[in-house]
């Protein structure tokens, strides 16, 4: 039961490790954004320090972590295949498979993260703990707290690909415009702080974002790394994301259940 | 021009053939900026100033580069997506018409819904200008058009070097986007905030502050330079060697076949 996903997990990461020219692309891409950041939050830490939120060093680890796993928790990523399958009705053969729908699709959108932030995040974190002050990313404060970044990391990966589970399942009732899911990422991009840091953000603001789902996805482990969360903090926050996955997943299952019920292919 | 109006008149009339479509593309452009402006209301909320510029300050660089931005992505569509155009062998078809090849491909396509980001940017564009603390002189408003135009000409120009470059690579070389996408992302700041290094690159290479930080500077009235009002100009000398890479791109030409 299980070896038919690992088997499906190592075939599609296979395959997302063909793209080597676009990840050196994206390489390039991601320093240049990060050096271009550091160098704007530390035009605002000069002009006044006591404003600032976070450990300059925090933010600086923050925003390497944030580049080196770009493609791990982007939330405007989603796989094309998987909407034409909804939309032109391909998914009828998907169906005739002796596996779970849903679980299909979640070890398959895994498995393409995981493959595309594997070729980039090594080059990015390397350079990025070799660069000279005030650029260079600090190691851990501790083992413990690695250890709960990297379980906070996997927690997240999850996270993101339950919610974007929900928003396959939905197109399968509303065939969803494009426009309808730009707004939906630019709020969702906002909220997870991949914008702004969430510390950046007024109090009031950042209390109810901290709540909701996309605060537990990079938000997370990028400041337990740092230590700019710790201490009661990573326990709130750890119970917090295991809920959100666990809701998301319920959710996913359900509007998938659902689907299948009522799945009508248009011909073709 | 009467052409081109033709070809607009049409696009329009595709784009509008779908309304609900358009429309909902259209706010969601609308929303993707009004984003990207809320990350700096909220920084400026928190700080107040970066060496030494306000909030309006900013949001007059933010808006104007922006808007150029916007204009380029819809007008200016043609290059962008040219890397399909010489892919699936449409670029063959341009070739034999009577016609200039830059100018058919400006008119291939046209994304109106681009205008959601532009139409935010006028907001902010709107607000920024009574609030920012300028007195509004002749060159001064000589000079914020030459931000505006300048800006077209140089993202214009950026595209221009995207699209030569696919004339040897086919699929379109990614590295360039860093400054497009870059340039609209931290053009939205006057370069001096990235550091002498940085000002340096958008001065010489790529010439982002001579649409911002410098003709900012006499807008503001911290330097009365006449150089720094006439700075937008400078913008175009970088089309001269983005339309001869283009030229030299497509003589050496060679069709995909299919």
């Amino acid at each position: 039961m299980f070896k038919k996903y690992t088997a499906l997990f190592r075939m599609r990461f296979v395959n997302g490790l063909q793209y080597r020219l676009a990840a050196l692309a994206g390489i390039s891409t991601q320093f240049f954004w990060g050096f271009m950041e550091i160098l704007l939050y530390r035009a605002f830490y000069q002009a006044n320090a006591e404003a600032f939120p976070m450990e300059f060093p925090a933010l600086v680890s923050y925003i390497w972590l944030q580049q080196a796993f770009l493609t791990l928790y982007m939330s405007w990523f989603f796989e094309g295949e998987i909407f034409d399958a909804i939309i032109s009705g391909n998914v009828a053969y998907e169906l005739c498979r002796p596996l779970n729908l849903y679980a299909f699709w979640f070890v398959r959108s895994v498995a393409t993260r995981v493959a595309k932030a594997a070729l980039r995040c090594f080059p990015v974190l390397i350079v990025a703990f070799l660069l000279p002050e005030p650029f260079r990313m600090r190691l851990p404060v501790s083992l413990p707290v690695f250890l709960l970044f990297l379980a906070t990391m996997v927690g997240a990966l999850l996270l993101t690909v339950s919610m974007t589970m929900v928003i396959y399942g939905l197109t399968f009732f509303t065939m969803t415009p494009a426009g309808l899911r730009m707004i939906f990422l630019s709020v969702a991009d906002f909220c997870a702080g991949s914008l702004v840091p969430l510390p950046f953000l007024p109090d009031r603001i950042k209390a109810i974002l901290e709540l909701l789902p996309f605060a537990s996805v990079q938000n997370l482990p990028f400041r337990i790394y740092s230590g700019d969360i710790a201490g009661m903090g990573i326990l709130r926050g750890v119970l917090l994301q295991i809920f959100w996955i666990v809701a998301m997943v319920m959710a996913g299952v359900l509007i998938f259940r659902a689907a299948m019920r009522r799945v009508c292919v248009q011909g073709g | 021009m009467k052409l081109y109006f033709k070809y607009f008149s049409l696009h329009l009339r595709s784009a509008m053939a779908y309304p609900a479509s358009f429309w909902m593309t259209f706010v969601g452009q609308f929303v993707t900026a009004f984003s990207a402006f809320l990350g700096i209301y909220f920084l400026f909320d928190r700080f107040h100033a970066v060496e030494g510029f306000g909030f309006q300050e900013v949001l007059l660089c933010f808006a104007s580069v922006m808007l150029s931005f916007s204009f380029c992505e819809c007008f200016f569509r043609g290059f962008d997506r040219f890397p399909a155009l010489i892919g699936n062998g449409q670029f063959d078809r341009i070739l034999i018409r009577p016609r200039g090849a830059v100018f058919q491909v400006l008119v291939s396509q046209m994304e109106f819904s681009r205008l959601g980001k532009f139409a935010q940017a006028l907001f902010v564009f709107c607000y920024a200008i009574p609030t920012c603390g300028v007195e509004w002189t002749l060159p001064r408003i000589l000079a914020l058009c030459g931000m505006l135009l300048g800006g077209v000409v140089i993202f214009f120009g950026l595209f221009l070097f995207y699209a030569g470059a696919s004339f040897f690579t086919i699929e379109g070389l990614e590295v360039l986007n860093i400054f497009i996408y870059g340039g609209r992302e931290f053009g939205s700041y006057p370069a001096v905030v990235y550091g002498k290094a940085i000002l340096r690159f958008w001065t010489f290479v790529i010439p982002m502050a001579m649409i911002q930080y410098y003709p900012l500077l006499f807008l503001l009235g911290r330097t009365d330079s006449i150089w720094n009002a006439i700075s937008p100009l400078a913008t175009l000398w970088f089309l001269l060697p983005a339309y001869v890479f283009w030229r030299f791109g497509l003589r050496h030409y060679r069709s995909t076949g299919s």
